[in-house]
């Protein structure tokens, strides 16, 4: 799991552009959107892609990412538990 | 008659602010030396690292242009030979193949050219007027003509004119700003000498 958490980390700095952020600047538990990373519709978007490019998982309602997005923590939990692609 | 203010040129690694050579950098692949006029000019804004590159060429080229400025009533009128070409390509790609179909949503909104006015609006909080102008080449007698009839007619109280191109690498950018007092006559010949 922890390596999946860096993996992730490292995913989501270069798919989203985030310049100045490295994977220590993000804790598995801060939120990605609002204050966290300040993360907008548009990223958000960008992971539902990432999901099913990098992990093959299809999120059928766009609204079930409110929960996955929380967290870099609740995004591998999901991943762990739903990915076709190894 | 009315006077253009302040004008830079943004090309091969240098920019020109009102003629004057102020940067000059190692590099001209365009990445590079975009990132370094953004950290060197201390253009505070992270929102300019998810923008495309005609995005940031037009931000960076109107930053210089805007960044003291406290006149709200600005009308934008941005011009290139090819529209969003190089980001419809890179979506293009992203689509080609229906085994790997996986557009990028972050790329998909650059698709317009006129977004590069949006960033610069959304940079400065305008809500004025605004045209986005495909042709060969800027046309400076139409721009000229144009630009004075915003201003006659009171559509806006400033114009800030400019030819943002960015293709395959390649770019180049010049922008300047007209309104009622300035530095050099806002004349069909002293547009063409910044915008060549």
């Amino acid at each position: 799991m922890e390596a999946l958490k860096k993996e992730l980390k490292e995913r989501i700095i270069d798919v989203l552009n985030l310049e100045d952020i490295s994977i220590d600047d993000i804790q598995d538990n801060d939120p990605l959107f609002g204050d966290g990373l300040g993360l907008d519709s548009i990223d958000a978007l960008e992971l539902i892609v990432l999901l099913d490019k990098e992990y093959g998982i299809k999120l059928a309602d766009p609204k079930q990412g409110k929960e996955i997005f929380q967290s870099i923590e609740t995004m591998a939990q999901y991943i762990a538990t739903n990915r076709t692609k190894l | 008659m009315y006077w253009i203010s302040k004008y830079v040129h943004i090309e091969n690694g240098s920019i020109f602010e009102n003629g004057k050579l102020i940067f000059v950098s190692e590099t001209t692949d365009f990445s590079e030396f975009i990132k370094q006029i953004y950290k060197r000019f201390e253009h505070a804004y992270p929102k300019f690292y998810k923008m495309d590159d005609l995005c940031k060429l037009a931000y960076v080229g109107s930053e210089f242009i805007l960044k003291n400025e406290t006149e709200k009533d600005i009308a934008l009128l941005f011009s290139n030979n090819e529209g969003s070409l190089d980001t419809d390509s890179k979506h293009q790609r992203s689509i080609q193949n229906s085994d790997a179909y996986f557009p990028s949503p972050a790329v998909f909104v650059y698709t317009l050219p006129n977004i590069a006015i949006g960033e610069v609006s959304i940079r400065h909080q305008l809500k004025s007027e605004s045209a986005f102008f495909i042709a060969n080449q800027y046309q400076a007698d139409y721009m000229h003509k144009y630009t004075e009839r915003l201003l006659q007619t009171k559509k806006a109280k400033k114009i800030l004119c400019g030819w943002v191109h960015c293709l395959n690498g390649a770019y180049k950018a010049c922008f300047y700003l007209v309104e009622n007092s300035g530095i050099l006559e806002h004349t069909f010949q002293n547009i063409k000498n910044i915008t060549k």
